[in-house]
């Protein structure tokens, strides 16, 4: 909110409004305050008034109680990640009030609840204090049953007074999340809102008002990373799947068991990961390429099933939304610790494809191109998304879903003759015929994890085990060949190069307008292909003195991580270091602008 | 950012939804049954003698004698001796990864209501590395035949004790004789919830046949124990059940009730080598049929709709 210019006075009130182009509010409570709910509401109204919007929370890993944040910034324009310091905290006690006081920048708004919170002193100066008893006025306005549910929706309505926020679509929004329940919840929670809106916050000095935002072409939506990644799934045509619980990869279990069966598709709750992934697998034989998908530990259950998957060159996609690791590690915190096991997890030459997708719209575009990738290519593709992105929630362009969405249904028509694994074939690729497929020939083809000859029979010779690790590792540096090039984020020559991938591309991109803002020669590039790599990346290292990848898992015992580790080895270049932590929360931009410079000094 | 780097490449399709495959019409719908030289593929890799070899052959008179077509049937194994099964017969098939046969399977069922799917596999295989997905498979209900050739030991990997082995069984792993309880597969089966369950050996031709065919046309999770010798490391592991070996061979009691589980699992408990027949056959949901269900309520909603129509409505509600 620091970028505030003008200021006009309210009509008959006494605060003054200030137009601001974004702002970062973290709401702190306990887990069971629907402190979600609240961010929740504030980014669908982001997103229907045109406006960017980015979250982040955390959610405490037991089911009930213990504290939770969710922090949302919303802005006029291009909104990169959710924000190093938070310009206003809403907290609920003084829990919320001492632990998270640290997030909030001097001179920001401690917005506190006073039944509940009592100010320190020494904390008087550096920030603005204005206590509103939020719970008993919550209990007030739903006519005192003498508990304060509601206290998020009271603390809505205040929100939107502080921030002149659009009351009427709010209201709308609450009133659709709650139709369907009893009426009387949607009275309630009408009432709360209305309470906290009229509430007349004596000590704010001022209210505030965003920049309108340039108009869209198309409305946007608001989703998580996950909902994106299961609707790009259905819109690529995927039909079946196959899946065990785990955080934070149900989501979007739970997402396909409900959605698909409109389709006529459907998807199973299996037993364990490996029964997910054989199932999934089935499916994929059986001719629509299947999903399977899980977290870290049941991506290691995955491996040796994965392995039949580039063997056999079924295709399949993966989809793995990284936690922290390893073993049952930080069930609810980011981390980006997964690269090498989806990459090279697994024994033998295996290769597959692997693709990051950056952001929430991001998921979606993904999901279509890895069912593309593993159809054109007959392979298992791996979406490797992490927690950050799977929670998060981002408003973005409505995606033209008439153009995108793709029937990948299988070809049962008759063949004359088939080899599934044929050596000459002009591509060099696999197509399987799905069962079903007669074959005028009267020769059936085999899918197998032994090694093969063309018409999948198991071979002990030498010259086929190599002629087909070969084909299997050729079709992947075809692909390599039609991955676009990413261009760099900023001029393509300078000091630094900041490298991300995953989640990481926001933060990195606002780290370099910060930086040239101050006269620093640092660009990023995101890499969103990781395996196989798209060429000629050395071409823009060449134009960087240093080569910083960014990325958040440890630095492992030679000094870099995962991703560099792949990068040192493809380019033989020891400028390629890491900037690497390992804290379980997103980089922010001062943490990135820091670590960069200090290693680039050479201290 | 909509622009895909690597777009949809159109192929023929058949186009309708999972659960109600087209198939596109037969260029000469009054194919012949198959001849057991066209059901014929690699010649098995087993040792001479070994009893699966009349498993692979009864598998063969079934599909010439029900006519089903090369492309109907769908075989499908995991690994072990008994699960080399697919490359021998000329049909399309899959040799998936050790004990997983069965939930590859289920995939394979699940979205192809127009196939028939046989398992084959081994006791190591379904029972041990296998176990859960057994007991899985078993209680959904997924629609397939699952035969499991029975040889109480690990034949790919040469004599170790196997979940069915005997107490007492001197394999490489117990030089002193297995101390294991072994598992009894029919209990198993009834207990895990399995709706066709049935108990064959491979010196009785015809009945291997009878149990397959009747598995076959059971709609639902049908096994089939096969007890199938190993000459080679369990050499008459199952005299006591071959005639000709001075065993004796019982059939199910006529007067025994197939629907009842208590006696079926009783009928299981019987010391070796005990009877052979269908011990029980239930009549329960598939989840195949459960599955379509679920499909029609929700496509009764969204009926006439495209796809990118149904997921425009919800997108709708996301704004
Ligand atoms: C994950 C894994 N573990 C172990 C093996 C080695 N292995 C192959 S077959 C087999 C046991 C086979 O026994 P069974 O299933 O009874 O089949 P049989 O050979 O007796 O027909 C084992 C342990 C393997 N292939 N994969
Ligand atoms: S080792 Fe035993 S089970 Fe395997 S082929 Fe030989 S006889 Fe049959
Ligand atoms: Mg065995």
């Amino acid at each position: 909110m620091s970028d505030a210019t003008t200021q006009a006075p309210v009509s008959g009130g006494q605060q003054k409004i200030s137009k601001i182009h974004e702002t970062i509010i973290r709401i702190a409570g306990n887990s069971q305050d629907g402190i979600q709910a609240i961010g929740g509401f504030l980014a669908r109204l982001a997103g229907r008034s045109e406006q960017d919007v980015m979250t982040f929370m955390t959610i405490p890993s037991t089911i009930s109680g213990g504290p939770s944040i969710f922090q949302v910034r919303i802005g006029s324009g291009e909104v990169l990640s959710a924000g190093d310091e938070a310009d206003m905290l809403l907290c609920f006690y003084q829990h919320s009030y001492e632990d998270h006081i640290s997030s909030l920048k001097l001179g920001g708004i401690v917005l506190y609840d006073s039944d509940h919170v009592t100010p320190k002193p020494e904390w008087q100066d550096n920030y603005r204090h204005v206590g509103v008893s939020i719970s008993s006025l919550t209990v007030e306005a739903i006519g005192g049953t003498g508990r304060d549910k509601g206290k998020n929706i009271y603390s809505l309505g205040l929100l939107a007074k502080i921030f002149d926020l659009n009351v009427e679509k709010l209201t709308m929004l609450v009133t659709e999340r709650f139709t369907g329940k009893d009426p009387s919840v949607v009275q309630n929670a009408l009432a709360c809102f209305n309470a906290g809106y009229n509430h007349s916050l004596d000590n704010l000095l001022k209210t505030y008002q965003f920049y309108a935002s340039e108009k869209l072409d198309r409305h946007q939506v608001v989703m998580n990373g996950n909902e994106a990644l299961g609707y790009g799934l259905i819109a690529a045509g995927v039909r079946f799947g196959a899946g065990y619980p785990i955080t934070p990869w149900s989501d979007i279990m739970e997402l396909l068991r409900r959605e698909l069966p409109k389709y006529g598709g459907m998807f199973i709750q299996c037993e364990d990961e490996i029964a997910s992934i054989s199932m999934a697998l089935g499916g994929s034989y059986a001719g629509r390429v299947a999903v399977t998908g899980s977290s870290g530990p049941g991506i290691s259950l995955k491996t040796e099933a994965l392995g039949w998957a580039v063997m056999a060159e079924m295709p399949l996609v993966i989809v793995d939304v990284q936690r922290g690791g390893p073993s049952t590690g930080m069930p609810t915190s980011i981390e980006q610790s997964d690269l090498n096991i989806v990459c090279f997890g697994g024994h033998g030459d295996s290769p597959r494809v692997v693709i990051a997708p950056s952001s929430v719209e991001d998921c979606f575009h993904t999901a279509i191109e890895a069912v593309n990738v593993a159809r054109k290519y007959s392979t298992p593709v791996i979406i490797l998304t992490d927690q950050a992105i799977a929670t998060r929630i981002e408003a973005f362009e409505e995606p033209n879903l008439e153009k995108l969405c793709q029937d990948i249904s299988p070809d049962l028509a008759p063949v004359s003759d088939h080899k599934p694994y044929d050596l000459t074939a002009n591509d060099g690729v696999t197509r399987h015929i799905a069962p079903g497929t007669r074959v005028a020939s009267g020769k059936y083809p085999i899918v197998t994890g032994l090694e093969h000859d063309e018409l999948g029979h198991p071979t002990g010779s030498s010259k086929l085990h190599t002629a087909m690790t070969a084909k299997r590792r050729n079709k992947l540096r075809k692909l390599a060949l039609e991955l676009p090039m990413p261009k760099t984020y900023g001029p393509n020559e300078g000091q630094i190069l900041l490298v991300s991938w995953g989640s990481s591309q926001g933060p990195i991109r606002e780290a370099v307008d910060r930086a040239r803002s101050v006269g620093e020669a640092i660009s990023g590039l995101h890499i969103k292909y990781i395996n196989p790599l798209p060429n000629g990346l050395d071409e823009i290292f060449k134009g960087f003195r240093h080569i910083f990848v960014v990325e958040l898992n440890d630095e492992g015992l030679y000094g870099y991580g995962q991703l560099a580790g792949v990068l040192r080895a493809r380019y033989c270049d020891a400028r390629i270091r890491g900037i690497n932590k390992s804290d379980g929360l997103p980089w922010k931009v001062k943490e990135i602008l820091e670590r960069a410079r200090t290693l680039a000094s050479g201290k | 950012m909509s622009e895909l780097a690597i777009p949809f490449q159109t192929l023929p399709r058949t186009g309708g939804n999972l659960t109600h495959i087209t198939v596109p019409p037969l260029p000469d719908a009054e194919r012949k049954g198959l001849t057991k030289k066209e059901i014929a593929a690699d010649h098995p890799t087993w040792c001479p003698g070994c009893g699966d070899f009349s498993v692979l052959a009864l598998y063969f008179k079934l599909i010439e004698k029900r006519k089903l077509h090369h492309e109907k049937v769908t075989t499908i194994a995991g690994i072990g001796c008994s699960s080399r099964f697919p490359y021998f017969v000329q049909a399309h098939g899959a040799h998936f990864i050790h004990g997983r046969a069965l939930p590859f399977a289920s995939g394979v069922s699940l979205s192809r209501p127009d196939l028939h799917v046989f398992v084959f596999g081994g006791d190591g295989d379904a029972f041990s590395i296998g176990g859960n997905h057994f007991s899985h498979t078993a209680r959904k209900n997924i629609k397939m035949t699952y035969v499991v050739m029975d040889n109480w030991v690990y034949g790919l990997t040469k004599k170790q004790t196997s979940p069915t082995s005997p107490l007492g069984f001197k394999s490489k792993t117990d030089t002193w004789g297995a101390v294991d309880q072994p598992i009894n597969p029919m209990k198993q089966a009834i207990s895990a919830g399995a709706t066709f369950v049935a108990r064959t050996t491979h010196t009785n031709p015809n009945h291997v046949l009878q149990m397959m065919e009747a598995a076959m046309d059971h709609d639902g999770f049908s096994f089939v124990e096969c007890l199938s010798e190993c000459i080679e490391f369990y050499e008459g592991a199952f005299d006591a059940s071959n005639p000709r070996k001075g065993g004796t061979f019982t059939t199910v009691p006529a007067d025994h009730d197939v629907t009842d589980e208590i006696a079926a699992y009783k009928l299981s408990g019987e010391p070796f080598p005990g009877h052979f027949g269908i011990f029980y056959k239930a009549t329960r949901p598939t989840k195949n049929a459960n599955e379509a269900g679920v499909n029609r309520a929700a496509m009764s909603k969204t009926g006439g709709m495209k796809d990118w129509q149904i997921l425009q409505k919800t997108f709708d509600r996301l704004k």
